[in-house]
């Protein structure tokens, strides 16, 4: 249907999206130190990542700020999705839709000073948040993620059928037994999505976290956006092959996940309903 | 149907569920901006802060020092760097627009059996990290980049041209990271039109072109402007690309407040320009809010 127009559209855009993560891996296999300019193959700056101790620092302080950040984020993700979703009205709903939205358009700039401001205010008042480092960062990401959480998880709560619920309660089961059976698995797909987009931007962050890091706390891309803002630096690209390859196999392996979970479920309800047809037929 | 809620959702368990993710956010999102607010007009001996109100020989004063935001408002570095922050955001929603609707509507009319493919290969970059996307375009179009290269082997260029560092290299910076978050929203919106309204249009004579400018741009709109809103907003208070894509010419608001702060040293003036910046952003947020409304009330009038 497409006309050769929109073919090549869609060709020039997707190559002006790809070609610069293309090059950024090419040149990470360069023997020569410039990053522009072809040396032959070699993996020498893979070697190089293996002993870079503050990549290697950094990157742990990252994933630990990540996991506890995706983690947090999905919790009060869910319980602000269930409250916009389930209390139509309570008393400061627009309040509340206001704190969920706002982080999503107010930079990052502002979030870091501002929770930075407050941690420095905190520490004056009560004595508390004296050291910065991997909680502070975790708090900011915490306040940031939670809203993408929430969103996400909203928008699957407002497609779920209501009825499920309802049919368990009706059949004699207790409140919590109805959201650890029929809630949550209808709803874990939007919460493995939340956990992973949360992770990401968490694991990205370099602006929040310039912020709120103390002495000697570094994560992974504080790193490399100093040495980014040096110039060109191989190790960097060498990361960053790394971290499309890891990023390539999770988004794949997830795909062929929810395409399996979803296989299933269809054919769960086809063998749920052939039982039905034939009990009513009995 | 509220009555089918659970018993234990009513009482402390509603409590609970709306009261954790509000008391976090208004601890460590709303409180913190209270306390800008108040640095930004607070007198500073050194990085402390003098109180807001006091209590001197039986009178209560209370002090408020808007030398900032009168800075602020005298220093035409600020004005200007507003101006041009709006500037390169608008620029950038344009030209956003301009490459990512004709990438949505050809997304929408391929074959059914393609389409998640092609969705998915423009969210993929999403998922790596942005930081290191900016980074790649540095090694593109750097002195001895690439692209200049590229352009010196086809004979192209004699020398290469300076492209880093110019308002030039920062737009394709933006337009690159900001790209999929217009496609997306435009496409989710075209992919769901009515085909027969345009087959109806074809069948009253109209042609596909004036069919695309009468009927699809038309019923397009809420996608075009949702994608606009994510666009135009972040862009303005931007600070990754311009720091490492941008040169002196370039300069963002965002970059200023990390300057005051951690080069200046100096958290009042920072805070002035964070109140300030939201204040910036309210401006086009506030007009989307409008536009949004006035469209829900005409839809239901209609």
């Amino acid at each position: 249907m497409n006309s050769g127009f929109g073919r090549a559209w869609l060709a020039f855009g997707y190559a002006f999206l790809y070609i610069p993560i293309a090059t950024l891996i090419a040149f990470s296999f360069n023997a020569s130190k410039m990053v522009t300019l072809w040396g032959g193959f070699s993996l020498h700056w893979y070697h190089e990542i293996v002993h870079d101790s503050e990549l290697i620092d950094g990157f742990v302080t990252s994933l630990k700020i990540a996991l506890m950040t995706a983690t947090a984020s999905i919790v009060f993700g869910t319980l602000a999705a269930f409250a916009l979703v389930r209390y139509r009205d309570f008393f400061g709903r627009t309040l509340f839709i206001a704190h969920i939205n706002a982080p999503l358009v107010v930079p990052e700039v502002i979030t870091g000073l501002s929770l930075l401001l407050f941690f420095v205010a905190c520490e004056r008042l009560f004595g508390i948040f004296t050291e910065r480092g991997i909680v502070t960062i975790w708090i900011g990401h915490t306040s940031i993620c939670t809203c993408y959480a929430a969103v996400v998880i909203q928008s699957r709560l407002l497609t779920m059928d209501k009825s499920l619920e309802e049919a368990a309660m009706n059949l004699g089961c207790r409140p919590l037994q109805v959201f650890m059976l029929v809630t949550l698995p209808l709803i874990v797909q939007s919460l493995v999505s939340a956990w992973l987009l949360t992770f990401t931007i968490s694991l990205d962050d370099v602006v929040t976290s310039s912020f709120l890091n103390g002495p000697g706390v570094k994560t992974l891309p504080i790193v490399i956006f100093a040495r980014a803002r040096l110039g060109l630096n191989p190790t960097v690209n060498a990361v960053a092959t790394l971290s499309v390859a890891v990023v390539s196999i999770g988004v794949l392996t997830g795909s062929l996940w929810m395409a399996r979970n979803e296989r299933r479920r269809a054919q769960e309800q086809a063998a749920a309903y052939r039982e039905g047809m034939l009990e009513t037929r009995a | 149907m509220r009555a089918s809620t659970p018993n234990w959702l009513q009482g402390w368990g509603r409590r609970a569920v709306i009261g954790l993710p509000f008391l976090f956010l208004v601890l460590f999102f709303s409180a913190p901006f209270l306390v800008v607010l108040r640095i930004s007009v607070s007198e500073a001996v050194g990085v402390r802060f003098m109180d807001l109100l006091s209590w001197d020989d039986g009178t209560l004063t209370l002090r408020l020092k808007f030398a900032n935001y009168l800075f602020l408002t005298t220093d035409p570095v600020y004005i200007l760097t507003y101006l041009r922050s709006i500037g390169f955001a608008s620029l950038n929603t344009v030209i956003c627009l301009a490459i990512g609707y004709p990438f949505a509507y050809f997304m929408a009319r391929s074959p059914a059996a393609w389409r998640p493919a092609l969705v998915m290969l423009v969210s993929l970059p999403f998922w790596t990290s942005y930081l290191l996307r900016v980074y790649a375009w540095k090694g593109l179009l750097d002195d001895d980049g690439v692209v200049n290269n590229l352009l010196l082997w086809l004979h192209v260029i004699d020398a290469p041209v300076r492209m880093m560092h110019t308002a030039f290299s920062m737009m394709v910076g933006m337009v690159y990271t900001y790209l999929p978050f217009m496609i997306l929203p435009v496409y989710a919106n075209l992919v769901k039109m009515d085909l027969l309204l345009l087959e109806a249009a074809a069948d009253l004579g109209s042609t596909p072109f004036r069919t695309f400018w009468l009927v699809t741009v038309p019923l397009s709109v809420p996608g075009i402007v949702a994608g606009s809103m994510l666009v135009l907003i972040p862009s303005i208070g931007e600070y990754v690309i311009p720091e490492l894509l941008g040169g002196t010419s370039t300069y963002m608001i965002g970059q200023v407040l990390w300057d005051e702060f951690f080069k200046n040293i100096d958290w009042s003036m920072a805070s002035a320009v964070a109140v300030s910046m939201v204040v910036l952003i309210l401006i086009p947020l506030a007009v989307f809010n409008h536009y949004q409304t006035r469209g829900a009330g005409r839809g239901s009038g209609a």
